[in-house]
C-alpha cells in the first residue's frame, strides 16, 4: 500500500506499471526502440552506480556520489535532447553524462580526482559537475542566451537538486530566463534531502515549481520515477524553448536511494520506513520494467543479456582509468593560462627540480 | 582531562558555549540532525534543540546575513559554512557588512559573530573542498581570523571567538580533525586571540606555519635537528591579528625564516609575514625569507593534491637553502 507521502505531479506510469490514460496517449507515438532504450539506459545507470560505490569501498575511486533511484528522472530528460543542446549537470548527473556522450572512463577519472575526467569529447556540449551548489543555473540560462542572440536553435539544460532552490543563484538564473524569455530548461530533481537537510526546511511552499510563478516563466511538477512522464514533460518543455516561448522549470520528484556521498549515513537522518517505501513500492526500473514486460517489449533472457553487456563495458571502463597513465606532478600547471606567466614557468621548474631531488 | 580529537575539542567547546549563554545559537547546513557533515555539531541539537542549533536552507548569503541580523540583535551566533570553498555566496555578507558593522555604524551595531570552516587539503575530499582562501578574509579589514592547528588551541580559540566583541573567522584544517587525541580540560578556558604558539624552541632557523602545515613543519624540523641544525617551530594560529611580537623576536634570534603556507603563493598569508619580517628584523636577517606554498593553480583534485601541497621534504629544501645563503 502506497502511502501518499506528497503529490507527485504528472504521472503516466503508475507505481504498478500501469499506464494512466493521459499515459496511454503519450506512449502510443513512441516509437519501439525509444521505448526500449528508456529501460536500457536506466539499468545501465545503476549498474554503473552500484559498482562505482564498491569501487569507492574497495578504494579505487575517491567520495562518489551515488543516483540509484533517479534514473529516470535523468533518462527521460537526457533522451528529450538534441546533440547540439548544453547541459549543465552538477556532481550526481552520471547518467546524463553518459547519455550526453562522457565515456564512462571519463566519469570514472573525475572520481579518481582526475581532473581529465571533467572535459567531454569532441562536439559534447556538457560542462563538468558543478560542484558548488546552484552556481550552473545562471550558466545555463548564459548558454540559453548566447542561442537566442546567435538566431542558433539550442537550448541548455541545468541540472540540479531541492537544496539548490534556497541558493541566490537559481532566483537570479530563472529571473533572467524570465526577464529575456531564454530558451532554457531548469531540471529540478528533488530527491528530498540536500545531504541530511528534508525538503521541508528548504522552502515553506509546497513544490519548486511553484516558484516559476515568480519569474514569469512556465513550472512543471513531474514524477521523477515515470520516465515516460519525465521524457514527455522535458520534450514539451524543450520544443517551447526552441519556439521561442522561453524557460520552464521541471521538478521531478523522485527519492535519492542512497546516501548523499559514500562519506555520508542517510541512516542518520531518513527514516527507514520511508526509503524503503520509495525503494521498494516507486522505484523508477520496476515499474518500467513491468510496463515493458506487459508489452512483450522486453524478456528475462534480454533483461539477463543486458545486463551482461552493460557488466562487461563498465569492466572494461573501470580497466581502461586504473591503467590510465597517471598525471605528472607538473601536470598542476597544464591549462592554467593559455600562455603560462614566466613566474608560472619558474614555479614549474622548481617543482621539476623537487621531484628529481627526491 | 578528557582526551580529545580537534573535532571534539570543537564540539566540547560548542557544547560549553550553548550552556553557558542563552544567546548563543548555531546555525548552518546539516548541523542539526546530522551533527554537521564532519560531525563538529554531533549531539547539540538533540540537546539543545532546534531553535539553538538550526539546520538552515542551502544557502549561504542567507545563513551569514541572517547571522548578522541576529548578532547585532542581541543574539550570539556561531555559523557553520560546510566548507571554506563554498563561503562565497556569503562572501559579500561577510566583507560587505559583518566586517564593517562596527565602523560603520560608528560602534552601535557590531556584528560580534563566529563562522567556521572546515578548510584546506590532503584528505582526498572532492572537487572544489580543499581550498585555502584565508589570504581573502585576513586582507579584509574588521575581521579576525584564527587557525587552531591541537585539540587544546581549537577549544580554547573557538570559546574566545565566541566571546570575542567582533566577527571572528574561524578555519578548521580537515586534515588534522582526527590526526591526533591530547588531554583538553574539561572546563571552558580561552586561548587569547592574536597569540602565536611556540611550537619547539630552535636556534639557527624560524618555521613559521598554522593549520595542517604545522605537522609538516615539524617533521622538518625534526629532520634537521637530527643533523645538528635547531629549528624553531612556531604556529602563528592568529592569522589576524598577527603576533608580530612572537615572530619577530624569533626571527631576530635565529637569523633565518621559512614560512610554509597551504595555499597558493602569490598575495598569500607569507608575503604579509615576509614583509612584516624584512621591516621590523631586516638587520638581523642572514639569508632572504623563504616560503613554501601551494602553487598559483588552481587547487587541483585529489590525484595531484600531494604535488600541490608542502611536505616536509619542500619545507626541508627551503631550510637547506635558508641555512646554505
Amino acid at each position: 500500500m502506497l502511502r501518499q507521502i506528497e503529490k507527485v505531479g504528472i504521472q503516466y506510469i503508475q507505481p504498478d506499471g500501469t499506464l494512466t490514460p493521459e499515459g496511454e496517449v503519450a506512449w502510443k507515438p513512441i516509437e519501439r526502440p525509444l521505448k526500449i532504450e528508456f529501460y536500457k539506459w536506466m539499468r545501465k545507470i545503476r549498474l554503473f552506480d552500484q559498482r562505482s560505490i564498491i569501487l569507492q569501498r574497495q578504494g579505487r575511486i575517491g567520495t562518489y556520489a551515488p543516483l540509484q533511484g533517479q534514473e529516470a528522472a535523468q533518462v527521460g530528460s537526457t533522451l528529450s535532447l538534441n546533440r547540439e543542446d548544453w547541459i549543465f549537470p552538477s556532481y550526481r548527473e552520471h547518467g546524463v553524462a553518459m547519455i550526453a556522450g562522457m565515456p564512462l572512463k571519463q566519469i570514472l577519472l573525475y572520481w579518481m580526482g582526475r581532473v581529465e575526467g571533467c572535459r567531454p569529447p569532441e562536439g559534447v556540449k556538457l560542462f563538468p559537475p558543478s560542484v558548488p551548489i546552484a552556481t550552473q543555473i545562471p550558466h545555463a540560462a548564459g548558454a540559453a542566451w548566447a542561442s537566442k542572440l546567435k538566431g542558433e536553435p539550442s537550448v541548455a539544460v541545468a541540472y540540479f537538486g531541492d537544496g539548490a532552490t534556497s541558493e541566490g543563484d537559481f532566483h537570479e538564473g530563472l529571473n533572467f530566463a524570465g526577464v529575456f524569455r531564454l530558451p532554457v530548461i531548469f531540471f529540478c530533481q528533488n530527491n528530498q534531502y540536500a545531504i541530511s537537510v528534508p525538503f521541508s526546511r528548504q522552502t515553506a511552499t509546497e513544490t519548486v515549481a511553484e516558484k516559476a510563478a515568480a519569474y514569469a516563466i512556465r513550472g512543471v511538477r513531474v514524477d521523477g520515477n515515470d520516465v515516460l512522464a519525465v521524457y514527455t514533460v522535458m520534450k514539451e518543455a524543450v520544443k517551447r524553448a526552441r519556439t521561442g516561448e522561453g524557460a520552464t522549470l521541471i521538478e521531478a520528484v523522485t527519492y535519492r536511494h542512497g546516501a548523499h556521498t559514500t562519506a555520508d549515513d542517510a541512516g542518520r537522518y531518513r527514516e527507514q520506513e520511508e526509503a524503503r517505501e520509495w525503494v521498494e513500492l516507486r522505484d523508477p526500473l520496476k515499474r518500467y520494467r513491468r510496463l515493458l514486460e506487459a508489452e512483450g517489449l522486453w524478456s528475462e533472457a534480454e533483461e539477463r543479456d543486458w545486463e551482461a553487456c552493460c557488466k562487461q563495458e563498465i569492466e572494461e571502463a573501470v580497466c581502461e582509468a586504473e591503467s590510465a597513465k597517471a598525471p605528472p606532478a607538473s601536470h598542476l600547471f597544464a591549462h592554467v593560462f593559455a600562455d603560462l606567466p614566466p613566474s608560472l614557468v619558474r614555479q614549474r621548474e622548481s617543482l621539476l627540480r623537487q621531484e628529481e631531488g627526491r | 582531562m578528557a582526551q580529545f580529537t580537534l573535532i571534539q575539542a570543537i564540539n566540547d567547546a560548542m557544547r560549553l558555549a550553548l550552556e553557558r549563554d542563552p544567546g548563543v545559537v548555531i546555525l548552518g547546513e546539516d548541523v542539526g540532525k546530522n551533527g554537521g557533515v564532519f560531525r563538529a555539531t554531533e549531539g547539540l541539537w538533540e540537546r539543545f534543540g532546534d531553535d539553538r542549533v538550526i539546520d538552515t536552507p542551502l544557502a549561504e548569503a542567507g545563513i551569514v546575513g541572517t547571522a548578522i541580523g541576529m548578532a547585532v540583535n542581541g543574539l550570539r551566533p556561531i555559523v557553520e559554512i560546510q566548507f571554506l570553498g563554498f563561503a562565497y555566496p556569503g562572501f559579500e555578507q561577510i566583507v560587505s557588512h559583518a566586517a564593517r558593522l562596527r565602523t560603520r555604524t560608528q560602534g552601535m551595531f557590531p556584528a560580534a559573530m563566529v563562522i567556521r570552516a572546515p578548510y584546506g587539503g590532503g584528505i582526498r575530499a572532492p572537487e572544489l573542498h580543499s581550498d585555502s582562501t584565508e589570504a581573502l578574509f585576513v586582507h579584509t579589514p574588521g575581521l579576525k581570523v584564527v587557525v587552531p592547528s591541537t585539540p587544546y588551541d581549537a577549544k580554547g580559540l573557538l570559546l574566545a571567538a565566541i566571546s570575542d566583541p567582533d566577527p571572528v573567522l574561524f578555519l578548521e584544517p580537515m586534515k588534522l580533525y582526527r590526526a591526533v587525541r591530547e588531554e583538553v580540560p574539561e572546563e571552558a578556558y580561552e586561548v587569547p586571540i592574536g597569540q602565536a604558539r611556540v611550537v619547539r624552541e630552535g636556534e639557527d632557523v624560524t618555521l613559521l606555519a598554522w593549520g595542517a602545515m604545522v605537522p609538516v613543519a615539524i617533521a622538518a624540523a625534526e629532520e634537521w635537528t637530527q643533523k645538528g641544525v635547531s629549528c624553531e617551530v612556531i604556529d602563528v594560529r592568529s592569522l589576524y591579528p598577527l603576533d608580530e611580537e612572537t615572530l619577530v623576536a624569533s626571527v631576530k634570534k635565529t637569523g633565518r625564516a621559512v614560512i610554509v603556507h597551504e595555499a597558493p603563493r602569490t598575495a598569500g598569508v607569507g608575503a604579509e609575514l615576509a614583509a612584516l619580517l624584512q621591516e621590523q628584523a631586516f638587520l638581523w636577517l642572514e639569508a632572504p625569507i623563504a616560503r613554501v606554498t601551494g602553487y598559483d593553480v588552481p587547487v587541483p583534485m585529489f590525484a595531484l593534491e600531494d604535488a600541490f601541497r608542502p611536505d616536509a621534504y619542500r619545507v626541508s629544501e627551503a631550510v637547506r637553502q635558508v641555512i646554505a645563503f
